[in-house]
């Protein structure tokens, strides 16, 4: 990411925070990329949030640490901010802003595509219906992933979602279907260890040649992170629909993002909406959300799995709200499972997938999956009524149906829930199970299934 | 003359420009080289603020500025029906001829094919004399609807000539001209009106009708009615989108305007695809022949969002001034209002609640009063409605947030929708103890004489036996259900039986997306019976195991599902069979 030609400046009127303002700006364009350059002739970029009456307000990726007002230059390019991106990405490991960080030299470019992406027409997208199997049978059963949606997963700080998403970036394939397929893996703000855990896990399942890694962790430049999620999806749109690859798009964390977002918009001195954060998160959010799906007449995907750790595991906080709104559903860690080691510790009572109803079904997985995963859901929202009532009122309070709904309960989370990180069940496994939970109901509690699914799949424990 | 000036400054969606001293408020402007879209919102000395409806990334300080003399308005004639436009009215469709898959900029469209040729069936006669609002004739435009030709509502009326006789027209030909005090008009098949201007009628009618969307918590619940407002909030996932879609696809309406603005781009598409595929239950032809869709996706720009509102009310206005019932669905009144707090907040305009500007609750206002039944103007004399549901998403689904609690202020029918009911797969989620309908009174009539005169009781009592249940709750909650008396156990069973058999309505089954209002009421009838006879039972010594046993307790849990619009007899056999089981309970003593 060379910047090249433009008119350099060396007026600098203010720095703050992460802004640099300078002054005497005869031509700058509003988005424009901006090469800042230290006393020490050191290179940072930077972009214009603000320009006019002769003045840029630039944003620097890398911070403004050591930056002063005398002897700093900015040069404005001339163009908005490009990724270079070329089949030979496949395999290699980017810092936040798309530069190399594995020591190899910069691939060979096919194009240079803007980072900010455009919205898809929605009228030129294809309706996202191909089910994933992703071998996790709380997902593929209960909240089915298809290819072009975007499902998040909602966690809290040091709970299991990493092992998840490696698990999902490792097992998914669309059954029946050999495909071309990409991982591409965002790291925002992140611990090393964890990212150093997601590329270990795609080494080992050799899935590393076909993965492109954006790695920006702890330790790197926090207002890099506004980046490091838009040149990611950059070289996965390319890997869709220029070469025609089905994507998948693992990020990491987004509250690191909003947080970087935050922190810029209150230098800019922005009135803040919710806790702090600008009013305009939901649509920053969304540029980035948006970008997964399916386009008419084009072959490739992409399937973004966000990652965000919500702050004190409250799931109104805005930057899970806002997720949610956006997302198509969202999947939810829950505190209380991952205490009782339970793995995958999914709470599928607030956990969703809106796209689950076209993906499943006659044709994909099996005509009566929409309907028993219905009555799972309703069973075990019955058993946890049932287990709050048995705490104030004790066992022997409990009618004889209260009962069996514990018993479903318990089975749910023994036998379909838990598996292991490394067990991939297919789907006829994953509704045999259902099936099994089900099934532990007298025949008339199932209200949610037509008879002839019952006749056909209902089997009475002896 | 148009205003000529040149941009000062950029800051994503906000333009100022000099220069711009013979611009108009809420003027539309074309903003730089790349001639992007903006209107003028603020004016001060010779600087105009303006908004871009189209990303100004790119966009310099010294490119030009040029007014265009016009407030932003919609092209309104045939050719609307069955489109997907932008917020600005540009058909997506076009734009992606001219920019493939993404959205390019800067692109100019015309908002219907000027060139096709509708067939012209005259009304009125030449000499007639004419005014504002007057039918001249009518265009077959969809296989649904016949669309008259109506003067515009700003003319000024005078004789009709020059009227061209029956047969096939493109719009741009003059269809008549009428003369008045030497000044002659052209009457088109289309004209323009701008968006911020409701469309003026004669004179406003009570809501009094229903509008029947098939959905059972609707209808016989929390109603609406034709020319109402409603609202429904609720926060993520607890499924207000499938809710409006259901509204969408099954509304008794003759025109559906459905807004998606700021939400997901996959959802605008699911509309694209499923309409066309999906029968109106009443014609029997495509739904896609009586709905336009305004998307303005949540990564489309922001200010376009703002206005696509606008644009879909007056094009729901136009169908009403037809005569026709229009139903307008807007998802989500919420982003239209984050549209007007970031704009508020670039010019730096000061703050109420949570950064919301302080005009939120008046802009709010303007919009829920674009709804109501009226006569409209013109002759021939007709009536036509405009029904207005907006949906909500509050934040952390705290429903005492600014546009929930402003939007309450103005709408009189309210879904409330449940996380909590949401989680346990109850859908729609609706919460029958904190909805509410302001017309329940006024269509009451219309049930009475419809479908039975025992409606308005039967609903009644239903809804005390949930009211009943709510209470007893508290009580379980402490105490476990075995502190129950019998009578009130029975009543917490059956409001079990009403939330499955009928509060619970599947939009994804083929039978029970839709359900009549003959079957809503025979359902609901039914589950009183129920509980009727149960508690007569009981007072005659049945168990209430024995109750809960009975073979019909499933029949009327599933019946919603397997008993279709066209088999009401089935329901009827569903009664014999309920009378005669009880009669087999009762009189059953218990021996000790």
């Amino acid at each position: 990411m060379t910047a090249e030609g433009g008119v350099q400046y060396s007026k600098i009127a203010e720095i703050k925070g992460p802004l640099v303002v300078v002054d005497d700006v005869e031509s700058a364009a509003f988005d424009e990329l901006v090469e800042i350059e230290t006393l020490e002739g050191e290179r940072r970029l930077g972009k214009v949030l603000e320009v006019g009456n002769g003045k840029a307000i630039v944003q620097v990726f890398e911070g403004t640490t050591g930056l002063s007002i005398s002897g700093t230059k900015a040069k404005f390019v001339g163009k908005v901010m490009e990724m270079p991106v070329s089949k030979e990405v496949l395999g290699r490991v980017f810092d936040g802003l798309g530069r190399p960080k594995d020591g190899l030299p910069d691939p060979i470019a096919d194009k240079f595509v803007d980072i900010n992406g455009e919205p898809m027409n929605p009228e030129q997208r294809e309706y996202p219906k191909d089910f994933i199997q992703t071998g996790v049978s709380v997902i593929d059963g209960l909240m089915t992933l298809v290819r072009g949606q975007k499902l998040p997963i909602f966690s809290g700080s040091g709970m299991s979602h990493n092992l998840l998403a490696a698990q999902i970036a490792r097992q998914a394939s669309v059954v029946g279907k050999q495909d071309d397929f990409a991982v591409v893996f965002a790291a925002i703000g992140v611990q090393y260890s964890e990212a150093e855990y997601f590329r270990r896990s795609l080494e080992e399942s050799g899935a590393l040649k076909r993965s492109v890694l954006f790695l920006n962790t702890a330790d790197d430049p926090a207002i890099e992170r506004i980046i490091t999620p838009r040149v990611a999806l950059t070289v996965a749109e390319y890997l869709a629909f220029d070469l025609g690859m089905h994507v998948l798009v693992v990020i990491t964390d987004m509250t690191n993002y909003a947080e970087a977002l935050r922190e810029i918009s209150a230098a800019r001195e922005e009135v803040p909406g919710r806790k702090g954060y600008p009013g305009y998160l939901y649509t920053d959010l969304s540029t980035l959300y948006e970008r997964a799906g399916k386009l008419d007449g084009r072959k490739g995907s992409v399937t973004q799995v966000p990652i965000l750790s919500m702050p004190s595991d409250d799931i109104t906080h805005p930057i899970p709200d806002l997720t949610g709104y956006i997302t198509e559903g969202q999947i939810v860690v829950g505190r209380d499972l991952f205490r009782q080691g339970v793995y995958p510790p999914i709470n599928i009572l607030s956990s969703l997938s809106r796209l689950m109803k076209d993906g499943i079904g006659e044709g994909s997985t099996r005509d009566d999956h929409s309907e028993v995963s219905n009555q799972v859901y309703d069973a075990y929202s019955r058993a946890q009524e049932v287990r709050a009532l048995a705490g104030i009122v004790g066992k022997a309070g409990l009618t004889e149906i209260d009962l069996k709904y514990m018993d479903v309960g318990d089975t749910f989370e023994k036998e379909f829930l838990t598996q292991a990180t490394d067990e991939n069940r297919t789907i006829e496994e994953t509704l045999a199970l259902m099936w099994k939970i089900v099934s532990k109901l007298p025949k008339n509690e199932i209200t949610k299934i037509k008879d002839k699914h019952v006749e056909k799949y209902y089997k009475e424990e002896e | 003359m148009a205003a000529q000036g040149r941009i000062v400054w950029v800051s994503g969606p906000a333009v100022r420009a000099d220069g711009m001293a013979d611009a108009k408020m809420y003027e539309t402007v074309t903003v730089g080289n790349s001639k992007l879209v903006g209107e003028v919102i603020r004016l001060t000395g010779d600087v105009a603020f303006i908004q871009v409806y189209e990303s100004t990334s790119g966009l310099k300080p010294g490119e030009p500025v040029v007014g265009t003399g016009n407030p932003l308005s919609v092209l309104l004639g045939p050719g609307i029906i069955g489109q997907l436009y932008d917020g600005i009215q540009r058909p997506l469709r076009e734009l992606s001829k001219a920019s493939g898959s993404f959205i390019g900029r800067g692109i100019t469209t015309t908002a219907v094919d000027m060139t096709k040729k509708y067939h012209f069936v005259p009304t009125a006669s030449n000499g007639d004399e004419v005014s504002a609002g007057n039918i001249i004739g009518n265009v077959q435009e969809t296989d649904l609807i016949e669309h008259p030709i109506m003067l515009p509502p700003d003319h000024v009326g005078g004789k009709l000539s020059n009227l061209v006789s029956e047969g096939d027209y493109d719009l741009e030909t003059v269809m008549a001209t009428t003369e008045k005090d030497g000044q002659s008009v052209d009457i088109k098949m289309y004209h323009k009106w701008p968006v911020r201007k409701p469309r003026p009628y004669n004179k406003r009618h009570d809501p009094t009708v229903p509008l029947l969307t098939g959905q059972r918590v609707i209808d016989t619940f929390f109603p609406i009615a034709k020319g109402g407002t409603g609202s429904i909030p609720g926060a993520f996932g607890t499924g207000k989108t499938v809710t409006l879609h259901q509204i969408a696809k099954w509304a008794d309406s003759q025109v559906v305007v459905y807004i998606g603005c700021g939400e997901r781009g996959n959802e605008m598409t699911e509309v694209l695809v499923e309409f066309p595929h999906l029968k109106d239950p009443r014609s029997g032809k495509p739904l896609m022949d009586r709905t336009v869709l305004v998307a303005n996706t949540s990564n489309m720009p922001v200010a376009a969002r703002e206005a696509s509102i606008y644009t879909g009310v007056t094009i729901a206005e136009y169908y009403r001034d037809m005569g026709k019932d229009v139903v307008l669905v807007a998802d989500s009144t919420s982003r239209w209002a984050e549209s007007l707090r970031e704009m508020s907040g670039r010019l730096e305009e000061m703050p109420a609640e949570e950064g919301y500007p302080s005009y939120l609750a008046s802009r709010l206002a303007e919009f829920y009063e674009r709804a109501g039944r009226v006569q409209a103007a013109g002759s021939p004399d007709r009536n036509g409605s405009v029904t207005l549901i907006g949906a909500v998403s509050p934040s952390g689904g705290d429903f005492t947030e600014p546009v929930t609690t402003h939007t309450m202020r103005f709408i009189k029918t309210f879904w409330a929708l449940d996380a909590k009911l949401a989680y346990s797969r109850h859908y729609p989620s609706i919460n029958w103890m904190n909805s509410y309908s302001g017309y329940l009174a006024d269509i009451a009539k219309w049930w009475s004489e419809n479908i039975s005169k025992d409606w308005f009781s039967i609903r009644s009592e239903t809804y005390g036996i949930l009211q009943r249940e709510d209470t007893l709750k508290e009580i379980v909650r402490l105490l476990g259900p075995e502190a129950l008396p019998d009578e009130e156990k029975l009543i917490l069973e059956v409001a079990r039986m009403v939330k499955i058999g009928l509060l619970q309505q599947n939009s994804f089954d083929d039978v029970d997306t839709y359900c009549s209002p003959e079957k809503q009421f025979k359902l609901m009838k039914l589950l009183v019976d129920f509980y009727n006879k149960g508690q007569q039972a009981l007072k005659e010594g049945a168990a209430l195991s024995d109750i809960r046993e009975l073979g019909v307790v499933s029949s009327l849990l599933k019946a919603r599902m397997d008993i279709k619009d066209d088999e009401m007899p089935k329901l009827d056999q569903l009664d014999k069979d309920m009378q005669e089981q009880f009669k087999s309970i009762s009189g059953v003593k218990v021996s000790n």
